[in-house]
C-alpha cells in the first residue's frame, strides 16, 4: 500500500481519494477549490504561513437562506447605513496566523469588501462591506466557500451587542496615576518637618494631594462602599465592610487635618490602598475570552428554520415563530429546533450535543424526534409538536436554578475570617480609645481613626485574589479553564464526584471493535477493506483502520446508500455491508449495540461490534478519588455497560442509568440537601441542569473552542486523568491564602501597636501598606508556583 | 520663588495629558485584543517575498 499524503490544504490524509492539482495533493474537491481560489486572488501567502492551515469547505445549499430576511439581517449587523454594513461574525476554525492573514485580506477576494479585522482571542472577524455590491448572505457565503463557515446561532439573535465593561481599567488607571503623583507631592513632608520653604508651600501640596485623592475616594473606590453597604443590608460582614470603613476614615481624617492644618494627612496611603486592592481585583480577572462558559441550548440552536407553507411554497422564519403544527424543512447537517414528527425523508440524527453519544439514530417516518439532534442523512420534513421553548430539551432552562446565581450562596474563606476581624477590630478601637479617653482624651480620636487605618486589611483581602488569579492561569496553561477564581475556592470543598457516562468517562469515538460471526478468510477481509475505503461513513472509518495490513482488492462496482450502508462487486463475489435492517439480519439487531453487519454472497457472516473506548486512565482516576470522595456514575443511557464499569471501577462507585436531565439535576439537589458538596463532570446539553445546579459543574470538551455547555470549568479531554491531581492543587491553594492571611495578620499586629501607642505617622502608614501588600503577592505567587510544579 | 508654582502646573499638565491619551486608548479599545495586532505586524514582509517581481521593479526604480 502506498503512503497516505496529507492536504496540502487542511492537512488532513488523503484516504478516500487523493486530488492532484498545482502539482500539490488535496484530500478532497473542497480543499482544491479553496486552493485555486486563493492562487487565482494571489492569496498563496496562506500557505506560506502555516503548514496546511485550512479547512475543507462545508457548502450546504440554502444554509444561510435566512440571512436574505431583513429583520433577521438587522439584528445581526453592527451598523447598517447608506450602502455599509458592518457585522462581527463568529468563525470557530480561526486557529492559526494564516487564519489572521487571509481574514484580513478578504478584500482581495472581493472588492466589495472594504475592510476586515480579526479579533484572535474571541475567533471573531468584524467584516465591513458595501451592501449595494455584495449582500450579507453572499458575504457569509464567501467565507464559507473558503472553509471560513462562521456560527450564528440564536444567541446572536437574542441577545443585545454588549458592551464591554472597561470600567476596572479606568478605576486602576485613576487610582494608579494618584497613587504615583500624591507620592511625589508627599515625598517632602516625610522627612523634612519644619524646613523654611516647605513651610511656605505645604498647604499647596496638601491642596493638591487632596485634589488628586478625590476622584479615588469617589469614583475607584466606589465599588468597595456599594458592596459593603450591599453586605450590611444583607447583615454580612464581608470583607468590603472593614475596607470601607478604613477608607472612609482616612479620606476623612486627612481632609480634617489639611482643613486644620494639623498634620499632612493620609492621601499617599489611601490612593496607594485603593491602587492596590484594584490591581488585585483586576489580577483575579482572568478571562478566556475564547471560550464561552454561559452558553444554553440558544447558543447551538439556528436563527431560522425554513417551513413549508400549506400552499407548498417555502420561508425562512425566526425559530422563536414555528407553531405547533408547522412544517419545517430540515436540510443536511442542519439543527432539529423542536420536538417534531418525522413526516418525509429519512432520518438520521446525530445526539452527541445533547447525549455525547456520537453514533446517530435512525429514524422512520412517523416517529417522534426531539429537539437537539443534527440531521446527518439528506433533507427531512417534519412537523412540529411544541414550539421551540416547550421542548422536551429546552424546558429544562425554565428550571428556576438558572436564575440563581452560584457565586451569591457561597461564603468565600475571606468573608468567613473578616466577619471575626471586623468585630476584633472594632473591640480593639473601642478598647484602646476608652483608655487614652481617661489617660489622655486628645488623642482619643487620633487613636480611633489610627486603629480604623491601619487595619484596614488590605494585604488581607489580596491574599484570595492573587493567590487565585495565579492559580486560575495556571490551570488555563494545563487545559483546565475555570470561569472565575471562587470556582477554586469552591472546588477546594467538594466532597462528591460526579460523573456523566457517555463522551465523559468515554471518548467520543467507538474505537473498540469485536468481530462476532462465522470467521473471515484473509480474502474476505481484503474484500471487506476494499470496499469500506471509498466510504466516509466514521463507522466505515475506524473499521477501514482496523483491518490493518490487508492487500486491497480491486472493486469492479461500488454503491453507497447513506444511513444505510454499502455493497460493492468484486467479479464474482459480492458484499453487503451495513446496518442490520439493509444486510437483512433483522434476528442479529439488539438494539443496545452499535454494530456494522457483513453479508458475503448472500450469507451472512456476522458483524463488527463498536464499544465506546474509556479514557485512558479512567480506573487509576477513579481508584485516587475513592480514598476521599463519593463516587457516582449519573447517566442518561440504559444499563448495557453496568456489568464492565462495575469490574472497572471501585466498588463504592453507585451507578444510576436512565436518568433524564431533570432527574441529574434532581439528583444533585437531594445530595447538596444532605450536605455534600458537589462537582459535577458532564458534557452534553443533557447535564446542563446538573453542571449548573452542582457546585462546581465540570465541562469535559475534546475541542474547547467547538462545544460545551454552561458551567463552571472546561478541561481538555487529553487532561481528563489529571483531575484529581487539579482538585488537590485547588485544596492546596485554599491553604496558601490561609498562610498569606496570617502573614498580613503579622503586619496588622505591627501597625496596631504604632496605632494603639499613639505614634502612626504618615509615613508609618505609607510604608507599612504597601510593604504588607507587596509581601503578600510576592508569597502568593511563589507558593502556587511551586505548588503547580507537580502538575501535569 | 513662585517658579515652583510654574514648575508643578506643568508638571501636573502633562501628567494630566498622558492621563487622558491614556483613557482614550483604552475607550477606542486599544486594550481588548492584545494578541492580534502583534501576529498582524509581521504579515507586510510576507507578502513581498510571495511577490518578488514586484520587489525587483521597486528596487530598479531606485537605481534610476
Amino acid at each position: 500500500m502506498s503512503k497516505i499524503s496529507s492536504c496540502f490544504h487542511c492537512g488532513d490524509p488523503c484516504e478516500a481519494e487523493t486530488i492532484v492539482f498545482d502539482e500539490k495533493n488535496f484530500c478532497c474537491n473542497g480543499c482544491k477549490v479553496v486552493y485555486e481560489i486563493f492562487s487565482e486572488n494571489d492569496l498563496t501567502g496562506y500557505y506560506d504561513l502555516q503548514n496546511a492551515p485550512g479547512a475543507s469547505p462545508n457548502e450546504t445549499e440554502g444554509k444561510y437562506d435566512f440571512l436574505e430576511n431583513t429583520s433577521i439581517a438587522e439584528k445581526l449587523l453592527e451598523f447598517n447605513d447608506e450602502g455599509t454594513q458592518i457585522i462581527t461574525l463568529y468563525i470557530p476554525h480561526i486557529h492559526c496566523s494564516s487564519c489572521i492573514w487571509i481574514l484580513e485580506n478578504l478584500n482581495k477576494l472581493n472588492k466589495n469588501i472594504k475592510a476586515s479585522q480579526v479579533d484572535f482571542p474571541k475567533k471573531t472577524v468584524r467584516v465591513t462591506f458595501n451592501s449595494e455590491g455584495i449582500s450579507l448572505k453572499e458575504m457569509v457565503v464567501l467565507l464559507g466557500r473558503i472553509g471560513y463557515a462562521p456560527y450564528i446561532s440564536l444567541d446572536d439573535y437574542e441577545t443585545e451587542k454588549k458592551h464591554r465593561d472597561r470600567s476596572i481599567i479606568y478605576k486602576l488607571g485613576i487610582a494608579g496615576f494618584a497613587f504615583g503623583n500624591v507620592m511625589f507631592l508627599s515625598f517632602p513632608e516625610y522627612f523634612d518637618v519644619g524646613e523654611f520653604w516647605l513651610e511656605q508651600y505645604k498647604s499647596t501640596f496638601r491642596w493638591l494631594m487632596f485634589t488628586f485623592s478625590l476622584p479615588v475616594f469617589f469614583y475607584s473606590a466606589s465599588g468597595y462602599f456599594i458592596s459593603a453597604y450591599k453586605g450590611l443590608r444583607a447583615k454580612v460582614l464581608n470583607i468590603d465592610v472593614p475596607l470601607a470603613l478604613g477608607i472612609l476614615v482616612l479620606f476623612v481624617r486627612s481632609t480634617i487635618e489639611i482643613s486644620f492644618d494639623l498634620g499632612s494627612g493620609f492621601f499617599d496611603s489611601l490612593t496607594g490602598l485603593v491602587f492596590f486592592l484594584l490591581l488585585g481585583k483586576f489580577f483575579q480577572q482572568k478571562t478566556y475570552s475564547f471560550l464561552s462558559f454561559e452558553r444554553d441550548y440558544k447558543s447551538y440552536f439556528p436563527i431560522a428554520v425554513t417551513r413549508i407553507k400549506s400552499n407548498g411554497s417555502e420561508e425562512n422564519v425566526q425559530v422563536n415563530t414555528i407553531e405547533k403544527g408547522d412544517r419545517v424543512l430540515i436540510r443536511n447537517d442542519e439543527l432539529i429546533p423542536v420536538d417534531a414528527i418525522l413526516m418525509k425523508g429519512k432520518a438520521l440524527i446525530d445526539y452527541s450535543f445533547v447525549t455525547g453519544e456520537i453514533e446517530p439514530l435512525e429514524k422512520e417516518v412517523g416517529s417522534k424526534i426531539y429537539a437537539g439532534g443534527k440531521q446527518v442523512s439528506g433533507s427531512i420534513e417534519i412537523e412540529t409538536l411544541k414550539p421551540v421553548s416547550q421542548s422536551y430539551l429546552t424546558q429544562l432552562w425554565s428550571n428556576q436554578v438558572f436564575d440563581s446565581d452560584k457565586e451569591n450562596s457561597f461564603s468565600s474563606l475571606t468573608n468567613t475570617i473578616s466577619k471575626y476581624f471586623t468585630v476584633s477590630i472594632l473591640m480593639i478601637a473601642l478598647v484602646s480609645t476608652s483608655y487614652w479617653l481617661v489617660v489622655e482624651p486628645g488623642q482619643a480620636m487620633n487613636v480611633f481613626t489610627a486603629i480604623l487605618i491601619i487595619a484596614c486589611p488590605c494585604a488581607l483581602a489580596m491574599s484570595a485574589p492573587f493567590a487565585l488569579g495565579n492559580m486560575l492561569r495556571i490551570f488555563g496553561k494545563l487545559k483546565f479553564y475555570l470561569k472565575n477564581a471562587p470556582a477554586i475556592e469552591r472546588l477546594a470543598k467538594i466532597d462528591t464526584v460526579i460523573f456523566d457516562k457517555t463522551g465523559t468517562i468515554t471518548t467520543n469515538t467507538k474505537n473498540v471493535i469485536t468481530y462476532n460471526g462465522t470467521s473471515l478468510s484473509i480474502r474476505e477481509e481484503s474484500m471487506l477493506k476494499s470496499a469500506l475505503r471509498s466510504s466516509g461513513h466514521p463507522l466505515s472509518r475506524s473499521l477501514y483502520k482496523h483491518l490493518n495490513g490487508h492487500e486491497l482488492v480491486k472493486v469492479q462496482e461500488y454503491e453507497e446508500i447513506t444511513g444505510q450502508g454499502m455493497q460493492a462487486d468484486f467479479g464474482a463475489d459480492h458484499i453487503k455491508i451495513g446496518s442490520a435492517s439493509f444486510v437483512s439480519a433483522g434476528e442479529m439487531n439488539n438494539g443496545l449495540q452499535t454494530a456494522v453487519h457483513v453479508k458475503l454472497n448472500e450469507e451472512y457472516k456476522g458483524s463488527y461490534v463498536f464499544q465506546n473506548e474509556y479514557r485512558p486512565g479512567l480506573s487509576a482516576l477513579f481508584k485516587k478519588f475513592a480514598s476521599e470522595y463519593e463516587l457516582v456514575i449519573l447517566s442518561g443511557d440504559n444499563n448495557g455497560e453496568a456489568a464492565v464499569l462495575k469490574e472497572l471501577l471501585p466498588s463504592k462507585t453507585k451507578f444510576l442509568f436512565s436518568q433524564k436531565p431533570e432527574e441529574k439535576l434532581n439528583y444533585i439537589r437531594s445530595q447538596q440537601q444532605s450536605g455534600h458538596q458537589v462537582v459535577m463532570v458532564g458534557d452534553g446539553l443533557n447535564d446542563a441542569g446538573a453542571l449548573r445546579q452542582s457546585d462546581v459543574g465540570i465541562a469535559i470538551s475534546e475541542n474547547v473552542n467547538v462545544f460545551s455547555p454552561a458551567c463552571d470549568a472546561i478541561l481538555d479531554a487529553s487532561k481528563f486523568k489529571e483531575l484529581y491531581s487539579y482538585i488537590q492543587a485547588a485544596k492546596g491553594t485554599r491553604n496558601i491564602i490561609k498562610m498569606s492571611i496570617g502573614i498580613s495578620f503579622l503586619y496588622n499586629i505591627v501597625g496596631l501597636y504604632f496605632a494603639i501607642t499613639a505614634q502612626l505617622s504618615p509615613v508609618v502608614a505609607a510604608i507599612l501598606m504597601p510593604l504588607s501588600s507587596i509581601s503578600v503577592v510576592v508569597f502568593t505567587t511563589l507558593m502556587t508556583n511551586i505548588l503547580s510544579r507537580k502538575l501535569k | 520663588m513662585s517658579v515652583i508654582y510654574i514648575l508643578l502646573t506643568i508638571s501636573i499638565v502633562v501628567a494630566v495629558l498622558f492621563f487622558i491619551l491614556f483613557i482614550l486608548s483604552v475607550r477606542s479599545g486599544q486594550f481588548d485584543d492584545t494578541y492580534t495586532p502583534s501576529v498582524r505586524m509581521l504579515f507586510e514582509d510576507e507578502v513581498v517575498k510571495e511577490d518578488p517581481s514586484v520587489k525587483k521593479s521597486t528596487i530598479k526604480n531606485r537605481e534610476e
